[in-house]
């Protein structure tokens, strides 16, 4: 008999739990039943798995299981409820005769956990909950929210979804540029929470950069023909591919010029470059794709003198062409440099309205330095350290000043 | 069907529409109710005199008190709703986004308890 150890059943979970919780909200239209059902469904397979062996499908074993304690706990609450409970037990049992593919139900579950009634926290929160099917408590530690807090914003979103009726269905076409801009804007925002640690625990940091890219590699297999899907995976990909090179050994953040391009992850690189060539074939650019085409010639650059910065301040060009966003302009301003030197950039640098951005005044300082204006730099940085929540940042930023002095 | 109670808030001092802009915002209004009406999500809708015509009653150690002015401090007040039938909050917030063009003022959507069986 196969030896089920609790990693298996563990990376069963991982993979399945969303599409279970999925596909049991639309036989039950419930929420909360659907959890529950789900992590009873898990339980058992923890007690029974060890000694039975994995089941030949795991994933199916567990809707069954769930789908059946669904429909038990239904049968104890009749006498509660009955109406509601019996017209959800035949919703039920009508349900697998016109049962689509279990993706749509997790595409389903996707845009109403994204749905713009919702605050973005709460967004996050339940995708990582419903979808990631992290606890509450993983979830209150990774963005450093007290677990109670957590708890109540998961409450009251699901409580929203059921008193409002927040649709269990993917948008219309006319609804779904902007509706897919949350989702996507979602997993952004929990791969760069995973990414940009300003404290914290640092595992379960990595843990959400890890889900964000699962959450990509789902939503890129449900709608590969959107490129902006596509694109934002490839960003994340080449994105993580530096994550090794990206702090030093004393905990100080490695600007991209300085870091060890050998222990870059190739796999992840070739992945996301392999992405962005079919976007550019498409042709139907985003700022998604853009910015993973400007990480991608990052990545292709052997040595950062390597660099082929023409082609990145191109594709800042077409990236302010489509946003408009001042940091973008920023990150411009830092390839102009490369090209015409630090005082065409501080020229560019200089009109920008960021003076609350660490980074703006992180990037003026190095201009300066480079320009020769020593003292100027030494206010910049001093504004920069203020700013930052980072400690890796900050350390950085700590020495680039001390070096100065 | 689901119920959603759409709310017009209006604020308090802010300047007043000439005469032109306010037939417009009739017209649209009236132009959105018959659209409510014909596709069947009408349930009641009404415009409200200005908050200073309103009066609260309440029970005080067994005593009905009775104030004028409205109830809410703030310089914000209901102008007015609607009470609409939709299917869920998509189809509720689709009228939503007609009403606050027509009507030119925030709104805000808010479902209703279910209607409990007869």
């Amino acid at each position: 008999m196969p030896v089920v150890d609790g990693s298996q059943i563990e990376r069963v979970f991982r993979e399945e739990y969303g599409r279970a919780v999925a596909v049991l909200v639309r036989a039950f239209g419930d929420i909360d039943l659907a959890e529950e059902a789900v992590q009873d469904a898990f339980t058992v397979a923890v007690q029974r798995w060890p000694s039975t062996g994995l089941p030949p499908s795991p994933a199916g074993w567990i809707v069954t299981t769930a789908r059946n304690r669904a429909i038990d706990r239904f049968r104890r609450e009749a006498s509660r409820d009955d109406r509601h409970a019996q017209a959800a037990l035949l919703h039920s049992q009508s349900g697998p005769a016109h049962e689509g593919p279990v993706g749509d139900d997790m595409l389903r579950l996707i845009f109403t956990c994204c749905h713009p009634a919702l605050a973005a926290s709460a967004q996050v929160a339940l995708t990582l909950r419903l979808l990631g099917g992290l606890t509450t408590t993983e979830i209150a530690r990774a963005f450093l929210v007290p677990e109670p807090t957590m708890a109540q914003r998961l409450v009251r979103a699901k409580a929203k979804i059921s008193a409002a009726k927040i649709p269990y269905r993917v948008p219309g076409e006319s609804e779904l540029p902007g509706r897919l801009r949350a989702v996507l804007s979602v997993i952004y925002l929990i791969f760069n929470e995973g990414y940009t640690a300003s404290s914290g625990d640092r595992l379960i940091r990595q843990d959400l950069c890890a889900e964000a890219i699962r959450l990509g590699r789902l939503l890129a297999g449900l709608m590969p023909d959107e490129p902006e899907v596509m694109g934002l995976l490839a960003l994340m990909l080449l994105t993580d591919s530096r994550r090794a090179a990206r702090i030093g050994p004393d905990g100080a953040l490695v600007l991209l010029a300085a870091q060890d391009r050998s222990i870059w992850n190739r796999e992840l690189i070739a992945e996301g470059q392999a992405i962005v060539r079919a976007c550019l074939r498409r042709n139907q650019p985003g700022p998604y794709q853009v910015q993973a085409a400007i990480n991608a010639v990052h990545r292709a650059a052997r040595t950062a003198a390597a660099t082929d910065w023409r082609q990145i301040v191109a594709l800042y060009d077409q990236l302010l062409a489509l946003t408009s966003n001042p940091v973008v302009a920023l990150n411009r301003a830092v390839a102009v440099a490369e090209i015409d030197g630090p005082l065409a950039a501080l020229a560019l640098v200089d009109v920008l309205e960021l003076e609350n951005y660490h980074l703006f005044h992180a990037i003026r300082a190095d201009l300066l330095v480079r320009a020769g204006r020593t003292s100027e730099a030494e206010d910049e940085y001093d504004a920069a350290i203020r700013l930052t929540t980072n400690a890796a940042e900050r350390a950085f930023l700590e020495r680039g000043r001390q070096a100065l002095s | 069907m689901q119920q959603y109670m759409l709310t017009v808030h209006s604020v308090e001092g802010s300047p007043a529409l000439s005469a032109q802009a306010r037939e417009k915002v009739y017209r649209d209004v009236d132009a959105f109710n018959a659209e409510l009406r014909t596709s069947g999500a009408w349930v009641f809708a009404g415009g409200l005199h200005p908050a200073n015509t309103a009066t609260v009653v309440r029970v005080r150690e067994g005593e009905l008190l009775m104030t004028d002015g409205p109830f809410a401090e703030g310089k914000e007040h209901v102008g007015g709703f609607w009470v609409i039938a939709a299917p869920d909050l998509d189809a509720a917030m689709a009228w939503a986004a007609k009403a606050t063009q027509a009507c030119d003022a925030p709104v805000e959507v808010r479902p209703f308890h279910d209607i409990p069986p007869e």
